[in-house]
C-alpha cells in the first residue's frame, strides 16, 4: 500500500512537465472590475495562441505557459497580498500587473523587495518604477501624458483657464492632476487653473465640488479619473448646468465607459494609449481576433496587457535558457528585460529608458456619436 | 449668493437619501429596540430590484419610460419590503422567540447585511450596472443656480414620506400599537394586539422606504454596485442617532443635517476633510445631548 502510494507520487512528480508560471495581479472585483476582465481576456488569448503551438520556445525547447489570475479587489493592500501570494505560494517567475497606479505603486515595492520581475501594463504614475530595478511597465508616464492633455485642450477648446476634479485617494488621479496643474500654470500663468477640487474613491455625489468648479467658469474641466467615476461626474456636471467640454485621461478608456456614461460622454476627448477605430497592421489583427473571441472592442488595458505579457515572454526567450530554479530564472528575466532597448508592441513601438519606462507615443481620442473612440491626434515624445 | 442656494439644493438632495434610510433605522429601533444594520444593504437591494423591474418593463414589455416609472415605484417598494420581512422572518424572529439578548440580534443583522452584499457579488458579478433613464431630464436655471426635475422629486418625496410616517405612527391604530410595543412589549399581547403582525408592518414600512430611496438613488446616481449601501447605511445610522434614534422627526432632521454638513464642508474645504469634519460636528452634538436632538432619556421611543 505504502509502496504503491510512493510509486504513484514518484511517477506523478517525474511526469509533471515544466511550465512557465506567470502571475497576474489584476482587479476582478472592486471599483474597476472591467479593467481586470480585459486584462484576463487578453492574457488568455495570448496563452491559447502560444500553448496551441506547444508552448514558448526557449533555447530550442518548447515550454507551455501557465497563468495565475489573482484578484486585487482594486485595493492597494490587497495588491500587496496578491503579489506575495503569487511570489511565495504559486512560485511565479514574473508578474504582470497591477493595472492602476493605486495598486501598482505598493505592489511594485513588494515585487522589487522580493526580487521578482513585474511589468505593469497600465500604470502611468512615475513612482511605480522609480528606483526599482525589478519593475517595468508598458504604458507611458504621467509627466508625458499631462502635457499632452494640456496642450491638446489649449488648442482644441482655445482655452485659457482650466478646472480639475480628481480622486485624492488614488495615486494615479492625484499625480496626474498635480502634473497637469503645474504644466497648465507654467504655460498660461499663475491662477489659470481656476478650480482644483478633489473627491474620495467611494464618493457618489460630486455636486459641491462641481458647483465650485462651474462657478469659477473655466474653459474646460480636466477629469483624470477612473471610468466609473467619470460617468457620474460628467452627468452631474450637466445636471448642474455645465455645457462646456471635458478633457479626460487614459483611465477613461474602458469599453465599459459608454455603457455607464451614455450620451453624456459623447463629444468628449481623452488622452490614451491607442485608438481602436481605424487601427492598422498588427494592432488591427489583434483587435479583430479579440472582437471575434470576446464580442467587444479591446480597450487600452487589453492591448497593454497583451504587450506587457509579450514583453515578458520576449525577455524569457532572450535569456536563452529556462532554469527550473525560480530564483535564478527571475534574475535572468530581469536582466534580460533591462537589456531590451526596442520593442514593437501593438500599442506602438517603445524604447526603454534607465528606469524601465517606455518612451512611446500617446493619442488623443474623441468619443463620437456612436460611442466609438475615434483618433483625433497623436503626440510623440 | 448663487453658490449658497446651489449648495443648499445639493445638500437637500443628498440629505434626502440619508433621511429616507435613517427613517428605516428609526422605525425598527423604535419598535424593537433593534439596530437593523442590514438596512443599508436592504437599500442596495432596493436599487437593484428597481434596476431589474425597470429594465424588465423597458426591455421585455416595451413600455414607455413614464409608465415604467409609474410601475417601478410601487413594485420596488413592495419587493424590497418583501426582502425586509424575509430578513425579519428568517433571522430576527427566531432569535426573539428564543429570548436572545439584543446584542446577538444586532450581530445577526450585521451578518445579514454582509450576506446580502456578497450574495449580490456572487450572483451578479462585480461589473457595475447602469440604471436606465426613466425620466426626461429637465434642467431649470435661475442665474447660476441649476436644478433638475429629479432633484426636486427626490426632495419632495423625502418630505412626503416623513409626513406620511409621522401620520401613521401618531394618528392611526397600528401606529398606536407600534408605540405600545415600544413601551412594553410584554403587556401589549395581553391587550389582544398581534405583536408579530405589528412588527412585520414595521419592517414593511422601513424596507419599503429603503426601496424607494434605492430607486431614487439609482435614478440620481445611475451606477449600481454591490457595496453601494454599506457606507451610506452607516452614515444614515449615525444621522438617526444624532437626531435621536427612535424618533421620526429625529431621523428626518439628522439625515438632512448630515447632508448639509457634508456638502458644506466640501464646498469650503478640500474633500479629504469631509468625513473628519462632518463626524466631529456630529460627535459634538452628541456630547451636548447624548440622546440625540429629539431623543428622550428612555421609556418610549418612536
Amino acid at each position: 500500500m505504502v509502496m504503491s502510494l510512493a510509486f504513484v507520487m514518484l511517477t506523478g512528480c517525474s511526469k509533471e512537465e515544466e511550465k512557465i508560471k506567470i502571475g497576474f495581479n489584476i482587479p476582478l472585483t472592486g471599483d474597476i472590475p472591467k479593467v481586470g476582465e480585459a486584462s484576463r481576456n487578453a492574457a488568455e488569448m495570448l496563452k491559447e495562441e502560444i500553448n496551441s503551438q506547444g508552448g514558448l520556445e526557449v533555447g530550442g525547447k518548447k515550454i507551455p505557459l501557465e497563468f495565475y489570475y489573482e484578484d486585487n479587489e482594486s485595493k492597494a493592500e490587497s495588491a500587496v497580498n496578491v503579489a506575495l501570494k503569487l511570489i511565495e505560494q504559486n512560485g511565479v517567475v514574473a508578474i504582470v500587473g497591477p493595472n492602476s497606479s493605486k495598486q501598482a505603486v505598493p505592489a511594485g515595492g513588494t515585487c522589487n523587495d522580493n526580487r521578482t520581475p513585474m511589468v505593469s501594463p497600465w500604470s502611468t504614475n512615475p513612482d511605480t518604477t522609480k528606483d526599482r530595478p525589478w519593475v517595468f511597465r508598458a504604458a507611458f508616464l504621467d509627466p508625458f501624458q499631462g502635457p499632452v492633455a494640456s496642450n491638446f485642450a489649449a488648442k482644441q477648446f482655445n482655452a485659457k483657464t482650466a478646472a480639475v476634479l480628481f480622486d485624492v485617494s488614488n495615486d494615479y488621479s492625484k499625480g496626474l492632476a498635480e502634473i497637469f496643474k503645474s504644466e497648465w500654470e507654467s504655460k498660461h500663468g499663475a491662477d489659470s487653473v481656476v478650480a482644483f477640487e478633489s473627491h474620495g474613491t467611494k464618493d457618489q455625489d460630486f455636486s459641491a465640488q462641481l458647483t465650485n468648479i462651474i462657478n469659477s467658469s473655466p474653459d474646460f474641466i480636466f477629469v483624470p479619473d477612473n471610468y466609473n467615476q467619470v460617468a457620474l461626474i460628467v452627468k452631474q456636471a450637466h445636471d448642474l448646468g455645465w455645457t462646456g467640454p471635458f478633457m479626460g485621461s487614459d483611465a477613461w478608456g474602458s469599453s465599459e465607459l459608454m455603457t455607464l456614461c451614455g450620451k453624456d460622454c459623447i463629444g468628449q476627448f481623452f488622452s490614451t494609449h491607442y485608438a481602436a477605430a481605424g487601427a492598422k497592421g498588427a494592432t488591427k489583427e489583434f483587435i479583430d481576433r479579440y472582437t471575434a473571441k470576446f464580442n467587444e472592442t479591446p480597450d487600452d488595458v487589453a492591448a497593454l496587457t497583451w504587450d506587457a505579457t509579450r514583453l515578458l515572454l520576449q525577455a524569457i526567450q532572450d535569456a536563452g535558457s529556462y532554469s527550473s530554479d525560480v530564483k535564478v530564472e527571475r534574475k535572468a528575466i530581469r536582466d534580460s528585460l533591462s537589456t531590451i532597448k526596442e520593442f514593437a508592441g501593438i500599442t506602438g513601438s517603445m524604447a526603454f529608458d534607465s528606469q524601465g519606462d517606455p518612451i512611446k507615443c500617446a493619442v488623443v481620442v474623441r468619443i463620437d456619436e456612436n460611442g466609438q473612440f475615434v483618433f483625433a491626434e497623436s503626440v510623440c515624445p | 449668493m448663487d453658490i449658497l442656494i446651489q449648495n443648499l439644493l445639493n445638500a437637500l438632495q443628498w440629505g434626502s437619501f440619508y433621511a429616507l434610510i435613517a427613517l428605516g433605522y428609526t422605525l425598527v429601533y423604535g419598535v424593537l429596540l433593534l439596530i437593523n444594520f442590514a438596512h443599508g444593504d436592504v437599500f442596495m437591494v432596493g436599487a437593484y430590484i428597481a434596476f431589474f423591474v425597470a429594465t424588465f418593463f423597458l426591455g421585455f414589455v416595451d413600455l414607455s419610460p413614464w409608465l415604467t416609472l409609474a410601475l417601478t415605484v410601487p413594485l420596488t417598494m413592495l419587493l424590497t419590503a418583501g426582502v425586509g420581512v424575509t430578513l425579519e422572518r428568517v433571522a430576527y424572529r427566531p432569535l426573539r422567540r428564543k429570548g436572545a439578548h439584543r446584542l446577538y440580534v444586532v450581530i445577526t443583522a450585521l451578518m445579514c447585511g454582509l450576506m446580502l452584499e456578497n450574495s449580490n457579488l456572487a450572483l451578479l458579478g462585480a461589473s457595475r450596472k447602469k440604471f436606465p433613464e426613466l425620466l426626461d431630464k429637465v434642467i431649470y436655471t435661475w442665474g447660476n443656480v441649476s436644478v433638475t426635475n429629479l432633484k426636486l422629486i427626490v426632495i419632495f418625496t423625502a418630505i412626503a414620506v416623513f409626513i406620511l410616517l409621522e401620520f401613521i405612527v401618531t394618528r392611526t391604530k397600528i401606529g398606536m400599537a407600534m408605540r405600545g410595543i415600544s413601551y412594553d412589549k410584554f403587556a401589549i399581547p395581553l391587550m389582544g394586539i398581534p405583536i408579530d403582525n405589528v412588527i412585520v408592518f414595521t419592517f414593511v414600512l422601513g424596507s419599503g422606504m429603503a426601496g424607494l430611496a434605492g430607486l431614487l438613488f439609482a435614478m440620481s446616481y445611475p451606477i449600481l454596485e454591490p457595496y453601494m449601501g454599506a457606507l451610506i447605511g452607516w452614515k444614515a445610522f449615525i444621522a438617526a442617532v444624532v437626531g435621536g434614534i427612535g424618533d421620526i422627526r429625529g431621523a428626518f432632521l439628522g439625515g438632512f443635517l448630515l447632508g448639509f454638513i457634508e456638502v458644506g464642508v466640501v464646498a469650503i474645504f478640500p474633500s479629504s476633510y469631509r468625513d473628519l469634519f462632518a463626524f466631529s460636528i456630529l460627535l459634538m452634538i452628541l456630547w451636548i445631548k447624548p440622546t440625540g436632538i429629539f431623543g428622550v432619556a428612555k421609556t418610549t421611543k418612536i
